[in-house]
């Protein structure tokens, strides 16, 4: 490649990642500002941070988020892993096409539109909305996510492989828990986090699902939004922020040290050429 | 070959509108080296899935030991299957991959040690039962693959092109290999191939396929010097064919448009269109003499022969073989002569 | 032929959870507000008259639904706020997506020419934001975006302004939001196309003579096309029906579809209105979906 083309390339991805990234360094640094000023620096300060812990209606609905994210996120990844191996191992049974449909239609439906759906669908029931109707709407909206994420990697793994263990004498149920399970247990993962993070980051269904007694952090979060920046918002935000950072650092960890394993073992591999050939 | 181990009778195969399997029926002995050779798409693959029973046949019925087959999943047949993938569980290692079988028989712990040690050293993997699969050779994991497949002791082991995947110089040292483990285990091995060397080499009988039908069965040298078919005679091996008209007086001979080809003329009548199949190491080339008079379009030095293209007539080549250090040059005038018995009549095809 | 088959009792169990949930919390409450926007608006809660009761017998059925009306539907067309609204979602949405292509397409192009083991870091940098609270990422924009804010502040240091631009709560703020948070949807499927091009075709095209511009224009750009209609429609769809960001950025005149639907239903409580304009809204998104599926259909059909 020519040094023209190189420079211009690295260029583009400064560029790039500070777009992507000077929004969130800036929140982040506003954060720890004395002045209420976005403006003005007035020098280093936590009293935001302290402040937040005197604030008892944040913290509660950050633990109603919490809760509602960790509930949620685990119905939806088991009821996206039933609904993954029914759409990659079954076959065209029939319905097929309106279980396909149904379970990916979140993914394109506006918000707004999801959310209008479930409260009407709660009013005209007469259910009382709360802590159970804001997890049933989340779980309605992350588990198409969860279903797509783990259907991706069910159709990765090698179904020869569960075709050997039968062969071997392991029934389906066995050769899928044995076998195609521990494949996917990374994306089962994954698919978990996203739920996750899409739980815990609802604004829009949680305000038409969830009641008085169950107001979530976004919710919070957006109602003293739209009467401008706050420096107490800003502290949480850098939090929440940290969070994310740390589960990712985290995850990229456990990834490079799962490639490294595998470099070893390709470099075993190079000491000790395969002994037949 | 006394009471066949497996029986497939009259199975048939359908997926849609293509045919896989039309009317197949075979037989094969306890303790016999048995191999499925054709073309991709010849429906080898098929008969293979409904022995291991990954597939179920429209009709037709397979049976082992006079076992009726019908009905009973993968998991319950005495029959195990080497993948063509290999199919090992990247998430074990070697050992418990080759204990998985017997860990579902719900075999002692014992006696579960026991056997994979006596697999790994059988397959020669002895100090590898704790590598990763993912640190393995080609040709270790093809070894794997076999140990573990071995395992529970099935009545037959299925090998869905065994050495496909591993480097010319390591297959011929596999084929022996499989053999030994063969010879030493006194299983069944069906072996599904395309590659007629591999057939020729491991197996004690051949099943030559074509779309869906069982052209011939035999022996590896009954199906090279004798094809049933021009299939087979074309697929297994180089060949010439020639076309003419069978005359049976004064012995018999094929007379072909650039001469006369002594031949065995079989039960076929007085004056019938056939072809002869005739290998081209058959073939005798010298530079004068009797023969059929030719000359030399092209050819390839293959180190143990010269194969020659020989031009005999107006719109006829012939493949010769001719023996080492003769050597020929393009436009060489030569003589090809054929011994009886060189080749094989085939009727015409239906 | 095993295309169609009957599920054994085994796989019935599997798939009667993710089914049930499905059909009781997905297909029922858009089933409902289908009725909802054929119903009259009245003013009770719920606000609207109910057409079908489970007692109701077939003739009562019969007689309720000459109660159909299409009034909402009507008024959808009569109201200027609603035909606004979508028309300038649409509009938005159309820009932010162009722009958002425009942004991550060398993006995505300098990721998918670095060196090979950067290529994952990279990548991973890039998608990371998108695990970040949505809320947060929109709201950081307002810091930047505002009168006192620091881009006019920073301008008015630089002494390039003398007075502050007005950005925040414009249109344009919307788009710049929608840029900034959608951009890892455009990002991916872009990237993912390009990386995949073997790199020899380029260099087929220069060896063949192709100058660098054309062999980009030639062979780069016209092999990533997939990857640029799928990060459009994956950009283009949920922002037509965006809330957040033109609640949080745009100033009160910014209409957009789904901010209005939320004002109907949490202000007005005209349910059969905002039911119907759900419907549409839904009926809408649908027709690039469709024409994208036509399009795949008749390449693999092509093919």
């Amino acid at each position: 490649m020519s040094a023209a083309a190189s420079y211009a390339r690295r260029a583009t991805l400064l560029a790039g990642f500070v777009f992507l990234y000077a929004p969130i360094v800036i929140l982040t640094v506003m954060s720890f500002n004395a002045s209420r000023l976005v403006s003005v620096w007035g020098g280093f300060s936590t009293k935001w941070y302290v402040a937040l812990l005197d604030n008892e209606q944040l913290l509660h609905s950050a633990k109603i988020s919490l809760a509602a994210a960790l509930v949620s996120a685990t119905i939806a990844t088991l009821l996206g892993l039933l609904a993954a191996v029914a759409l990659a191992r079954f076959g065209g049974f029939r319905t097929r096409l309106l279980f396909f449909g149904a379970v990916h239609a979140p993914l394109v439906l506006p918000e707004v539109v999801l959310g209008l759906a479930l409260l009407t669908c709660f009013v005209a029931l007469g259910v009382g909305r709360g802590f159970v109707t804001l997890v049933i709407g989340h779980v309605t909206l992350t588990m198409c996510f969860t279903t797509v994420a783990l259907l991706a990697a069910l159709r990765d793994c090698d179904p020869t492989l569960e075709e050997a263990a039968m062969d071997l004498g392991a029934t389906p149920p066995e050769a899928f828990l044995r076998v195609a399970l521990p494949q996917i247990a990374p994306a089962i993962v994954t698919a978990f986090l996203l739920a996750f993070t899409l739980s815990l980051d609802d604004l829009v269904i949680a305000s038409f699902a969830t009641g008085p007694g169950a107001t979530t952090l976004p919710m919070r979060i957006y109602s003293q939004v739209r009467l401008g920046v706050s420096p107490q918002i800003n502290a949480i935000s850098t939090l929440l922020l940290a969070l994310v950072a740390v589960a990712l650092g985290l995850a990229a960890a456990v990834s490079y040290w799962r490639a490294g394993r595998n470099f070893r073992g390709m470099k075993t591999l190079a000491r000790s050429p395969d002994k037949a050939s | 070959m006394n009471a066949p181990l497996l029986s497939i009778n009259n199975v048939s195969k359908k997926f849609g509108a293509v045919v896989a399997l039309e009317n197949v029926s075979l037989h094969v002995g306890a303790g016999e080296f048995f191999a499925l050779l054709g073309p991709s798409g010849c429906g080898k693959t098929t008969l293979m899935r409904c022995i291991a029973g990954f597939e179920a046949p429209d009709a037709g019925a397979i049976a082992l030991n006079g076992v009726d087959l019908s009905g009973v999943p993968p998991f319950r047949r005495p029959v195990n299957m080497m993948f063509q993938s290999y199919a090992l569980f990247p998430h074990l290692d070697v050992f418990e991959n080759i204990a998985f079988g017997l860990r579902r028989q719900g075999e002692a712990k014992d006696a579960i040690d026991t056997r994979v040690e006596e697999l790994l050293a059988m397959t020669q993997l002895s100090n590898l039962g704790r590598r990763r699969i993912d640190e393995l050779s080609g040709g270790q994991k093809q070894r794997v693959a076999l140990a573990r497949a071995l395992a529970p002791r099935p009545k037959m082991l299925l090998l869905d092109e065994p050495l496909g995947a591993l480097d010319r110089k390591l297959r011929e040292e596999t084929q022996f290999q499989l053999k030994e483990i063969q010879r030493l285990t006194q299983t069944s091995f069906v072996i599904v191939t395309h590659d007629q060397d591999e057939a020729l080499a491991l197996a004690d009988r051949i099943a030559v396929m074509r779309a869906g039908r069982v052209e011939q069965v035999a022996g590896p040298m009954e199906i090279y010097d004798r094809p049933a078919t021009r299939f087979v005679a074309g697929f297994v091996g180089e060949t010439n064919f020639i076309e003419g008209r069978l005359v049976r007086n004064s012995g018999a001979a094929l007379i072909a448009e650039f001469g006369r080809i002594p031949c065995e003329p079989g039960d076929l009548p007085e004056g019938a269109q056939a072809t002869l199949s005739v290998r081209p190491e058959r073939i005798g080339v010298e530079r004068e003499g009797e023969g059929i008079a030719g000359f030399v379009e092209n050819f390839v030095f293959r180190g143990e022969t010269t194969l020659l293209r020989v031009r005999v007539a107006e719109n006829v080549v012939l493949r010769a073989a001719a023996g080492h250090g003769e050597r020929y040059a393009i436009g060489d005038s030569v003589r090809l002569s054929f011994p009886p018995g060189a080749g094989t009549l085939l009727a015409e095809e239906r | 032929m095993s295309r169609r088959r009957r599920l054994s009792l085994g796989q019935r169990l599997v798939i009667a959870a993710p089914y049930l949930w499905i059909a009781a919390f997905f297909l029922a409450p858009m089933l409902l507000v289908a009725k909802i926007s054929v119903s009259q608006s009245v003013l009770a809660r719920p606000p609207y008259r109910p057409i079908f009761q489970f007692s109701d017998s077939l003739a009562e059925l019969w007689a309720k639904a000459q109660d159909f009306t299409l009034d909402s539907y009507r008024a959808l067309v009569n109201d200027t706020l609603y035909v606004e609204s979508y028309l300038s979602s649409l509009t938005i949405a159309a820009i932010a997506t162009l722009i958002t292509l425009i942004v991550a397409y060398p993006f995505a192009l300098a990721m998918a020419r670095a060196p090979e083991r950067l290529r994952p870091i990279l990548i991973g940098l890039a998608v990371a934001p998108f695990w970040t609270s949505f809320l947060i990422r929109v709201y950081a924009w307002i810091a930047l975006l505002k009168d006192e804010g620091l881009i006019n502040n920073a301008l008015m240091a630089l002494g390039l302004i003398s007075a502050p631009l007005q950005m925040y709560a414009t249109p344009g703020a919307v788009v710049v939001g929608i840029v900034y948070s959608y951009l890892p949807f455009m990002l991916l499927p872009i990237y993912a196309a390009l990386e995949r091009q073997d790199a020899s075709l380029r260099e087929a095209a220069a060896d063949l003579g192709a100058s660098p511009a054309q062999v980009f224009l030639r062979v780069t750009l016209p092999l990533s096309r997939e990857g640029v209609i799928a990060g459009s429609l994956l950009v283009f769809i949920p922002a037509v029906g965006e809330f957040v960001i033109p609640d949080l950025l745009g100033g009160s005149e910014t209409l957009m579809i789904g901010r209005t639907l939320w004002n109907d239903f949490f202000s007005n409580h005209d349910w059969p209105a905002a039911s119907a304009a759900a419907i549409a809204l839904v009926a809408l998104l649908m027709v690039p979906l469709l024409l994208w599926e036509r399009a795949r259909l008749k390449e693999e059909g092509a093919r």
